[in-house]
């Protein structure tokens, strides 16, 4: 794999400098590359990782099944389109297997989501069916450890 | 009342405790250091090699194995040093499994120095040949390495601490603390002078497969006519991430490992059962795992021998192992006094270099054995504390 894009997928945060000395390339190579891999929507974005649940007022999250009936000449493009233009989705997949699409939705509260899915989503014309569930504990996301126990400590001795 | 002092052997009580203890007191009592100064991988033991140990165990496989350690582990340890380093051993007779490299270290200085013997000792460099060669009654000579020869030990210094009295040189390269190696033709130049003065070498090759750019560790077992009175030192720890699996090795003449197999016999019985199983299967399929960690250490040298150049502290470039050594002689500080201030105005713990002899005032260890985040913070940390203490 490219090892800029590893680092910077990693944390986003490195200065050019910093990525110069840790890739042995120079400053203005990197800046091209970075460019470049921006215009071509390589790298879609920079953005922090939250942990949500410790900020007061913390939203709930739910992912939720859906089971179509493909349009006949779009597919499941056309739908997808549709889900992917309400704000609370968060993210959509196309799935293999026993369902279609799977959506991350957030809202306020459980209720929030449960309107959501039953005026928005199951209204929806290929819309088959749906199947909500509510995300309890984040454990891990986007390769960042969220469980927080001692695990994570440098338990290495200072050994002489 | 038991008189301690009259029971204790006086050659252990007279080996000094390490002087910077104090340092150490401190650093280990503060809560939230950013630390610099630990000096084993971060990497766990690649899974494939802990699920060996961990088969080994399951199938009952917990009783001694044989005092030079199991056959197979002992052809697996040839077949790599001629793989990778071109000397051959014989495993029968040439190999010795040891806990760690340390046990190798011991019992190789145990069985060639005596009362009368001088042993030469390049500095800076890992804290126990000191010791160990005082605790044999011999004599330890230091030779002071420099930093404008890249702190490599010349055939000039060498040559010049030589008496009749001298046995032992011990090579101590890739280097801890410095970060230095020996390329082919440095100890080519060493090796003249080892065969013209008859002496006998122990080479410390435990960072031997940590070496940066194109040029790789030469053992120096490998130079002309140095096989036969060659002790090498090798193990698992660094290579491999298998600290804690206590396991090295040493490979030598026979009739020096014969002795050496003695000493390890009586003393500590065979090396640990389970940290075999598992070393057979890393030096089998564990070639990838080297090379992935070595990448990883070498953007993170990289990043940090940089970070240094750029706060204006001078430091020559490491190719070896996973330190590098600034010299903070401009602070007009001492290494204690720097990494105390360092340590309590910035809660950032690196190893003061006089740790690692006399010649290492001026400068202070630094480990990168930590990931690009953790560097870059106390990097950051170390270079508020110059602008501090410059202003």
């Amino acid at each position: 794999m490219d090892e800029l894009l590893k680092l910077l997928s990693e944390n986003s945060k490195f200065t050019i400098e910093e990525l110069s000395m840790i890739l042995d390339e120079p400053q203005d190579y990197l800046e091209k590359q970075i460019k470049e891999y921006e215009d071509k929507g390589v790298i879609k974005g920079y953005q922090a990782i939250v942990d949500w649940e410790k900020i007061s007022g913390s939203k709930v999250t739910a992912m939720i099944e859906i089971k179509v009936t493909p349009e006949k000449d779009t597919g499941f493009d056309e739908i997808a389109s549709k889900i992917m233009s309400f704000e609370e989705v968060e993210s959509l997949y196309l799935m293999a297997g026993t369902y279609d699409f799977a959506v991350y939705v957030t809202g306020k509260t459980m209720q929030d989501v449960a309107m959501f899915v039953s005026r928005r989503l199951s209204t929806i014309e290929s819309v088959l069916s749906t199947s909500t569930h509510f995300l309890l504990k984040k454990y891990k996301e986007s390769g960042i450890d969220f469980y927080e126990d001692d695990s994570k400590e440098d338990k290495r001795s200072l050994v002489l | 009342m038991v008189d301690y002092e009259s029971i204790l052997n006086s050659r252990i009580k007279q080996v000094k405790p390490s002087g910077i203890r104090r340092f150490f007191d401190i650093a280990n009592e503060m809560d939230h250091v950013i630390s610099l100064s630990i000096g084993e991988p971060d990497f766990k033991t690649p899974w494939h090699v802990r699920e060996e140990g961990i088969k080994s165990l399951e199938k009952g496989k917990t009783w001694y194995s044989p005092n030079r350690g199991f056959a197979n582990l002992r052809r697996e340890i040839t077949n790599y040093y001629k793989r990778r380093f071109n000397v051959e051993y014989n495993p029968d007779s040439e190999v010795l499994v040891t806990v760690g490299g340390s046990e190798g270290i011991d019992v190789c200085i145990r069985c060639l120095a005596q009362q009368g013997d001088e042993v030469l000792i390049p500095q800076p460099c890992f804290v126990c040949y000191e010791p160990i060669t005082q605790m044999t009654g011999a004599t330890p000579v230091i030779i002071q390495t420099k930093e404008e020869n890249d702190f490599r030990l010349t055939a000039q210094e060498l040559e010049e601490h030589i008496t009749p009295r001298t046995k032992l040189l011990i090579l101590p390269y890739p280097n801890n603390p410095t970060g230095a190696v020996m390329r082919r033709s440095d100890l080519e130049e060493i090796a003249q002078v080892v065969k013209r003065h008859n002496l006998f070498v122990l080479s410390d090759e435990i960072y031997g497969e940590l070496t940066y750019g194109a040029e790789r560790h030469v053992s120096f077992a490998e130079i002309e006519g140095m096989k036969e009175r060659t002790v090498v030192i090798n193990g698992f720890s660094k290579a491999y991430a298998m600290t804690g699996w206590r396991l090295g090795y040493a490979l030598g003449p026979a009739p020096v490992l014969e002795q050496m197999t003695k000493l390890h016999q009586f003393a500590i019985m065979s090396a640990p059962t389970t940290a075999q199983y598992a070393a057979i299967e890393a030096l089998k399929n564990g070639d990838s795992d080297i090379e992935n960690m070595k990448k990883q250490y070498d953007m993170r040298r990289r990043l940090v021998v940089g970070s240094f150049q750029k706060m204006g502290l001078s430091c020559f470039e490491p190719n070896g192992a996973f330190y590098c050594f600034p010299c903070i002689k401009s602070t007009g500080l001492s290494s204690e006094e720097f990494c105390l201030g360092l340590i309590n105005s910035k809660h950032v713990a690196v190893v003061p270099g006089n740790a690692f002899g006399e010649c290492g005032e001026g400068y202070i260890r630094v480990s990168y054995s930590y990931s690009l985040d953790h560097l870059g913070e106390a990097l950051n940390r170390i270079e508020e504390y110059l602008n501090e203490i410059k202003g």
